[in-house]
């Protein structure tokens, strides 16, 4: 089901800016990966690079490999729409539908691709996906209410039983809980830790508790100044990151003394 | 006389301890009493003036001039109560509130007018007969308002597509000099005089059809070409309100862009680029002179599009009271009530779209 991501040589441009540069990464199946980082230093940047979301934006590009399972990303050949089916994001905003019901933006994955299913099977996989999601008991006696009157915490939790109703292989989440509250925070961390059983997570993050609570490995991005690149500083088990670095700035970034 | 309503500061009242964050407020009615005594005093004024004279009692002078008074007291007033910035804040009160009277002033003459004199010939005729073999009294509009709808309708659908399309491809596609250059032309279209219009479409239907050839398919074509940069600018910035989260979190799930754009981006849009298009079929429906070139008039029904004259609203009217015949008040009479007919349509047309707009708009509540 989850698939192994390797990362080799990548620089991600905006136009001319170079945003991030020399990336190389390897990301195992099964396991919750935070990237964490001062603003700006190219971690969501990187993490859109990972589905080719990078390149909706006009003018942005990459250079380098992402591999998946051994299938490059960025193939000439490659559909990115492919590419989205089996990368699932979640945004940092909660970001439903406003037209749909909490029922049909479970089932946007599906219905937007005008693929046909049956009613009990739309009936499952609402059910699964929301179970999944640990949304089921709180919308199950309105499904069909507009997705848009639930509270952030709701719809952020929506929109992951949204993404994992396309049954991706790999799921990024840019920041899923900054505009959250501490609860309903604590209720994805929950979610993540069930959903690394399944998928291969990748995580944004600017809480430090949070990626030394939910992830298996760490990535540290740092910035040297303004209009320069990003770069990966250091990549390690979460547990090294956090209390035996090897990199100064590393340290100097987790333990709260940076700058 | 005006000293008469001077209020009293409301501090009158014993507090054991003073509240440092208080200020002095004039009472609630305060405006309306300055604003009456104002009116009272003008209208003393005119009063005196009208003995005077020899023409009769004045009564819109006397409002008018109550009204330019109140704004001063109001401000002097304040002033000596409130301080500085509320009076300021009671001035530009009184001075949008006059500007908003003023607007609707227009407004209410035009509807009231055209109402009284529209309701002369509003009977089961003037909307069941032509006005074949009509002279002097009697006959109606039906032919007209066949002639409208059918015209108006016709440019709406040849604009409404094109209109839409290239509005999403400016929003969605369009990079660069391409869209430029068509965003351009497109506020260049919209600058067309209408008559300018109507003598491309009737050269342009000259070409194939010979000169002097007035049909109802060349008066749609003018509509449309008036109607298509309207339709292009609103559905553009309804487009453009889309969040480009949505888009995102649709291509995320693997959505190809044009199913995003049809899925996701006009269902969320749709009730604004309704009611934009339902504002270009109001702008259109009253056009004149394009469609006395392109379409000409007729006394007849016509309910073909690509044969023969075609009457409309805005041409019966002016038609009926540049040629009067005997008597003229038959003729006027039809004027008016065909104006009424317009607007009556135009009204219709703006409350469909509010319903469709309410009706599609995003759902929000739990």
């Amino acid at each position: 089901m989850s698939k192994r991501i390797e990362v080799r040589d990548l620089n991600v441009y905006y136009g001319k800016f170079l945003a991030v540069e020399g990336v190389n990464l390897e990301i195992e199946p099964r396991s919750v990966t935070a990237f964490i980082g001062p603003s700006g230093c190219g971690k969501s940047t990187f993490l859109r690079t990972l589905n080719r979301m990078h390149e909706v934006i006009p003018g942005a590009r990459v250079e380098g490999e992402v591999l998946i399972d051994g299938n490059n990303l960025y193939d000439p050949d490659v559909d990115p729409v492919l590419v989205r089916r089996q990368v699932g994001m979640v945004f940092q905003r909660p970001n439903p539908f406003p037209t749909m019901s909490i029922k049909e933006n479970v089932l946007a994955g599906v219905k937007l691709n005008n693929k046909r299913i049956s009613k009990s099977d739309a009936d499952d996989l609402v059910e699964k996906s929301l179970l999944g999601a640990n949304l089921w008991n709180e919308v199950k006696d309105r499904l069909d209410r507009p997705g848009s009157g639930l509270s952030g915490g709701q719809q952020q939790r929506l929109c992951i039983a949204r993404a994992i109703a396309v049954a991706p292989e790999v799921i990024l989440m840019d920041e899923p809980c900054s505009a959250l509250d501490p609860i309903s925070t604590l209720a994805i961390e929950d979610l993540i830790e069930e959903l690394k059983l399944q998928y291969t997570i990748v995580i944004v993050t600017h809480n430090m508790q949070q990626a030394s609570r939910v992830s298996d490995k760490t990535a540290f991005f740092n910035i040297a100044g303004t209009g320069k690149p990003g770069n990966l500083i250091e990549y390690a088990d979460t547990t090294t990151i956090f209390s035996n670095p090897s990199v100064k700035a590393t340290e100097d970034y987790v333990s709260g003394r940076f700058g | 006389m005006t000293m008469t309503t001077k209020p009293e500061p409301t501090t009158s009242v014993a507090t054991p301890i003073q509240n440092s964050l208080t200020a002095g407020r004039l009472p609630t009615p305060a405006p309306w009493l300055i604003l009456g005594a104002a009116i009272a005093v003008s209208a003393a004024i005119f009063g005196v003036m009208g003995l005077a004279g020899e023409a009769g009692y004045n009564w819109g002078g006397a409002l008018l001039v109550g009204a330019l008074l109140y704004i001063p007291s109001i401000w002097l007033f304040s002033m000596l109560v409130e301080g500085r910035r509320r009076a300021m804040d009671r001035l530009v009160t009184a001075l949008v509130t006059g500007a908003f009277v003023l607007a609707m002033i227009p407004l209410i003459s035009l509807t009231i007018t055209v109402i009284t004199f529209g309701l002369n010939r509003f009977d089961a005729d003037f909307f069941t007969m032509s006005m074949r073999n009509v002279t002097g009294e009697g006959g109606g509009v039906l032919h007209a308002i066949v002639g409208t709808l059918l015209m108006t309708g016709t440019a709406a659908i040849i604009s409404i597509p094109i209109g839409l399309m290239t509005s999403i491809y400016l929003v969605e596609y369009g990079r660069g000099q391409l869209a430029r250059g068509i965003t351009f032309l497109v506020d260049v279209m919209t600058g067309i005089p209408s008559i300018v219009a109507g003598l491309f479409a009737y050269a342009l239907f000259s070409i194939f059809l010979g000169p002097g050839t007035r049909t109802g398919i060349a008066g749609a074509v003018a509509l449309a070409v008036l109607m298509i940069p309207v339709v292009v600018r609103s559905s553009e910035e309804m487009l453009r309100l889309v969040p480009n989260e949505l888009r995102e979190a649709s291509y995320a799930l693997g959505v190809p862009k044009w199913l995003t754009i049809v899925k996701v981006v006009l269902p969320t849009s749709i009730a604004g680029i309704t009611t934009g298009i339902m504002l270009s079929i109001a702008r259109v429906i009253g056009e004149t002179a394009p469609l006395l070139i392109a379409a000409g008039f007729t006394q007849s029904m016509n309910w073909n599009l690509f044969d023969g004259r075609m009457s409309s609203l805005p041409v019966f009217v002016y038609t009926q009271y540049a040629n009067q015949g005997n008597p003229p008040e038959a003729y006027l009479d039809r004027a008016w009530a065909a104006a009424l007919t317009l607007i009556l349509i135009v009204m219709a047309l703006n409350l469909i779209a509010r319903l469709v707009a309410r009706f599609f708009a995003p759902k929000f509540g739990r």
